[in-house]
């Protein structure tokens, strides 16, 4: 299971403005959820914290609920970012699994 | 006479059982830690103000013209209502978007340290909402809210 979780990053550079989205699938379990087989409650299970860097550097870093829809697409900007410039982005979630991917800025 | 005392001895025998019962079954066992800074009070907060208060120790927050919210104005599938957030003001250090009638309104909250003042993502709404923008900008709350209508079906009406 945990490594079906895939990271993608799209970058798109319009007027000195770089727009950054990340991807990520997972479930983002909100833990009120009911399972109608068993009729117990899912635990909650969804990604709490998500940092950008640029270059090594962190840009921005976000904190999550459970309200963020599945399958989270998260979106940030950058100015000035050239092309070649690396962008790295780590998540991890309340069950302590965690990703990360990189890109370049095309 | 002899009765009484022995009742009362066995009523306290029996109240001290309990409390040892509650201790061994696990009860007073420290909860799990969760994960480093992530503020768990303000996204477990049932109240909009209680939440921007864990987050930012305040909860008085001037509107402002300068935050733009873009989403839309009703939600067809309120499971991926998209919604875009910037702030046009100096020194921003924090955004938060709170859903109000969510049962935990804090959505997402957001740091910059060079980014833009910026966030984008898609939210589930449990319910027709004001949907609202908190930045933290020189050290001051300022901000921007949206009523999002969610139609219950799809139908669009």
């Amino acid at each position: 299971m945990a490594n079906e979780r895939t990271t993608k990053i799209r970058t798109k550079t319009q007027d000195g403005v770089t727009d950054i989205l990340v991807l990520v699938s997972h479930p983002m379990e909100t833990g009120q959820r009911v399972d109608p087989k068993t009729k117990e409650k899912i635990p909650p299970h969804f990604i709490q914290k998500m940092t950008f860097a640029l270059n090594g550097k962190e840009v921005a870093s976000a904190n999550m609920g459970t309200a963020v829809s599945k399958d989270p697409l998260i979106g940030i900007k950058v100015k000035g970012a050239k092309a070649g410039d690396k962008v790295k982005v780590n998540w991890s979630d309340n069950k302590g699994e965690s990703g990360s991917e990189e890109a370049v800025i095309g | 006479m002899t009765h009484t005392p022995r009742r009362t001895f066995l009523k306290g025998t029996l109240a001290g059982g309990a409390l040892v019962l509650a201790a061994s079954s696990g009860l007073l066992v420290p909860r799990r830690v969760e994960a480093a800074e992530w503020p768990k009070e303000a996204f477990s907060a049932k109240k909009i103000e209680d939440a921007i208060q864990a987050l930012y120790g305040t909860s008085a927050h001037t509107p402002s013209g300068s935050i733009k919210l873009k989403a839309p104005a009703q939600a067809e599938n309120s499971a991926q209502v998209q919604i875009q957030a910037t702030a046009d003001l100096p020194n921003v250090e924090s955004m938060a978007i709170l859903v109000e009638k969510n049962p935990s309104p804090l959505l997402a909250q957001a740091s910059f340290s060079g980014a833009e003042p910026y966030l984008s993502a898609r939210m589930k709404m449990a319910q027709t909402s004001d949907v609202y923008v908190i930045v933290k900008s020189g050290g001051k709350l300022y901000s921007a809210k949206q009523n999002i209508k969610v139609t219950v079906g799809g139908c669009g009406g």
